[in-house]
């Protein structure tokens, strides 16, 4: 009896204890450390509000969160289109169930070398004298090379495009398999045309695998600085990039309040993301 | 890793054992090898008492040929850490205990020597102290030379006693850091892609060069040669600009930002490769750069140049930090170290990089007369000049960029330095990147 009334907190109790010392533990750190005092070389513990104060009011900081959002935003809308597109292509236009876990398992083998080495290897393709200029000139298609392709926001968007789009195309397609078929027998004898299964019955059943996909993709995209470091060549910020200036400069308060400050930011969305979609309805 | 680690700790354990009996056992063990046939080709006191020495550094001098020299030499086995220098000011003032031996520059000694994780050395154990070469002492190079601007070695090389953490204004028997390295940076350039000789630092602004420029994205060092580059075009004529006020730093940050947003900047670097590669790949044709990356663009068979332009160098230079932490036998090993580090093969193997060694005189005595005469003397090579891997770096008859050490030290117009108004100019700095 007693035993039984136990059991769920020992079962619980492995992962709460992971969770305290790995997540709440360090979060609360670096909730703490962004109150603290600093100079050039040193912090100290201390209770102040300057951290904040000067992360919030100083113009940078709003055009860098403004410009983090922007690739949020396009990375996010490029993604849930070509992500929805593969998993529907997958879900339903490939018959067997076997073709379907090869053609899946094909999408996840970029995945099986790092995402630096991924990036990196824009860099030479996109380059004035990389691959595509050269064959586009040679083509003829152009006579001068195209600058824009790399060291740009295009250059940044494209790399994340790339990284990311599987985060989407995975909890998507899993949705789109739990369909029943049935469902959308019955919406083509009820005379509903090709665009109106997809958008009354399809979208609507897929909306908990777009969340949790949005909620990774934006998740990943909002704390990057890599990516944005190295396709932009350092001419764009990021909130992340930011942060890993203010760390490498032993500015560890300001980069605190900066990590505060995004985290509640990245809940706010994720929040929103959940109040639209019930995720646990259809898991 | 693990091996390595016990060692350590065993030679920590034994640091109660004083030198001289240290040495006295192990002539005494010595011997006894010799005679038993059993020479192990370590022939000093550390290969009976194994010590490491943890060493972390910015890569320019964190080589594994000189730890491998120094196991042979010494047998003291070297573990070398590579970082950028924002991550090595880190490492020194946060991890006070996870290294013995700081390889940091000079700028870096005046921000984290106050944190008191270093600990001054004696200037008597430095057995060629004498003979250090000048900038690093009285900071003059002759005695006629002027000191440069910026943090110059000699405002931060010395402490006033063995606790101290205040600067001495001249030397004294306590030195913060023993210098290794040092060298006058310029401007690098494609001479088959810009199209026309290249003078000044403001010779990077021509709009002819377009989207195909960069300058390096580290705060402390990229103003400096913002401040290079503002001077020479006339934009602002600096106090010291090595120790800019509020309204300097705003002038210079404001005129490259107008800079960046017309397009003239192709790119920002951070570490040396990403250097090597805009310059190689032609993304650029005009930069910032170290001499090695030059010499690392060059040997892909791309035409770089590192020029020498109107205005002066941009210098720098590196220094040999010991924890405070280290005591008895590890202090004496570390001692024993540097002393091995200036005593010539460092000094030769670093001069054959392009790189200036502190003691010149010891290092003469292990190059050839004609690398002697090509790297240091500014002469054409009389044979083809080896990399010290054994590549050719230059064939004969080459001249190096720059000209002879009092041409190009002698020509700095400021070193690498942090600022009173270090967190402001970063501040800015940030903003010059944003925006």
């Amino acid at each position: 009896m007693t035993l039984s009334r136990i059991a769920p907190y020992l079962q619980a109790t492995p992962l709460t204890l992971i969770l305290a010392a790995f997540l709440v533990l360090p979060i609360a750190t670096i909730v703490m450390v962004s109150f603290w005092d600093y100079d050039s070389i040193q912090i100290f513990p201390a209770f102040v509000f300057t951290n904040y104060e000067e992360t919030i009011t100083s113009p940078v900081t709003w055009s860098t969160y403004l410009n983090t959002l922007k690739y949020t935003v396009i990375v996010w809308a490029v993604t849930l289109v070509v992500g929805f597109w593969v998993a529907y292509y997958l879900a339903f236009h490939i018959r067997s169930a076997t073709m379907q876990m090869v053609l899946f398992l094909i999408c996840t083998i970029p995945f099986l070398t790092s995402n630096i080495i991924r990036m990196i290897s824009w860099i030479p393709f996109l380059g004035r004298n990389g691959l595509l200029n050269q064959s586009l000139m040679s083509m003829g298609v152009i006579d001068q090379p195209l600058e824009f392709l790399l060291f740009s926001d295009f250059a940044v968007v494209l790399a994340m495009v790339h990284l990311y789009t599987l985060f989407m195309v995975t909890p998507i397609f899993n949705t789109l398999m739990r369909i029943d078929r049935a469902l959308i027998e019955a919406a083509r004898d009820a005379g509903a045309s090709a665009f109106q299964i997809l958008t009354n019955v399809i979208i609507p059943l897929a909306k908990p695998g777009i969340a949790i996909g949005s909620i990774f993709v934006v998740t990943l995209v909002m704390g990057d600085f890599i990516t944005v470091r190295f396709m932009s060549g350092g001419q764009s910020a990021s909130v992340g990039l930011m942060m890993a200036n203010q760390i490498a400069l032993l500015q560890y308060p300001a980069a605190a309040a900066n990590a505060v400050i995004l985290l509640v930011l990245v809940l706010l969305l994720v929040a929103a993301i959940l109040r639209i979609v019930n995720i646990r309805k259809e898991l | 890793m693990s091996k390595k680690t016990t060692d350590r700790t065993g030679a920590a354990g034994a640091k109660g054992v004083s030198r001289r009996g240290l040495l006295k056992g192990a002539a005494a063990l010595g011997g006894l090898a010799v005679g038993g046939q059993a020479v192990t080709g370590f022939p000093t006191i550390w290969a009976q008492n194994p010590i490491t020495l943890r060493q972390f550094g910015t890569g320019v001098s964190n080589l594994n040929a000189i730890a491998e020299k120094c196991k042979a030499d010494l047998g003291i086995t070297l573990q070398m850490t590579a970082l950028d220098s924002d991550a090595v000011s880190q490492r020194v003032v946060t991890q006070a205990n996870s290294f013995d031996i700081a390889d940091i520059e000079y700028w870096i000694c005046k921000k984290v020597f106050a944190a008191g994780t270093l600990q001054p050395m004696d200037v008597n154990k430095i057995k060629y102290y004498d003979q250090i070469v000048p900038i690093f002492t009285t900071g003059k190079l002759t005695p006629e030379s002027k000191i440069a601007q910026g943090t110059a070695p000699n405002t931060v090389g010395f402490v006033e006693g063995p606790d101290s953490k205040k600067f001495a204004p001249a030397p004294t028997q306590w030195m913060t850091l023993i210098p290794t390295i040092y060298n006058a940076d310029t401007l690098g350039i494609r001479p088959d892609l810009v199209g026309r000789p290249i003078k000044n630092w403001k010779d990077i602004l021509d709009p002819a060069f377009k989207g195909k420029t960069s300058i390096i994205n580290i705060p402390s060092i990229g103003i400096m040669d913002a401040a290079m580059i503002c001077e020479s075009a006339g934009i602002i004529k600096y106090g010291d600009k090595g120790n800019m006020t509020k309204a300097e730093i705003d002038t210079t940050i404001d005129f490259l930002i107008k800079t960046k947003k017309a397009g003239q900047f192709r790119a920002f670097w951070k570490t040396f490769d990403e250097s090597v590669n805009l310059m190689a790949s032609g993304e650029v044709v005009i930069q910032s750069m170290w001499s090695p990356a030059v010499a690392a663009v060059r040997s892909k068979g791309v035409a770089c140049v590192y020029q020498p332009l109107e205005e002066g160098y941009r210098a720098w230079g590196g220094g040999l930090g010991i924890a405070k932490h280290l005591k008895g036998a590890q202090l004496d090993a570390a001692y024993e170290y540097i002393n091995w580090y200036l005593s010539g093969w460092v000094g030769a193997y670093l001069n054959r990089q392009g790189y200036y060694s502190a003691v010149l005189s010891t290092a003469e005595k292990n190059m050839t007369p004609d690398e002697w005469a090509f790297w240091m003397l500014g002469q054409p090579a009389k044979a083809d000049i080896l990399s010290p891997e054994g590549k050719v770096m230059y064939t004969a008859g080459a001249v190096r960029d720059g000209g002879s050490f009092e041409q190009r030290m002698g020509a700095v117009a400021c070193w690498n330095s942090v600022m009173d108004e270090d967190r402001y100019m970063v501040r800015r700095w940030n903003e010059f990147i944003a925006a």
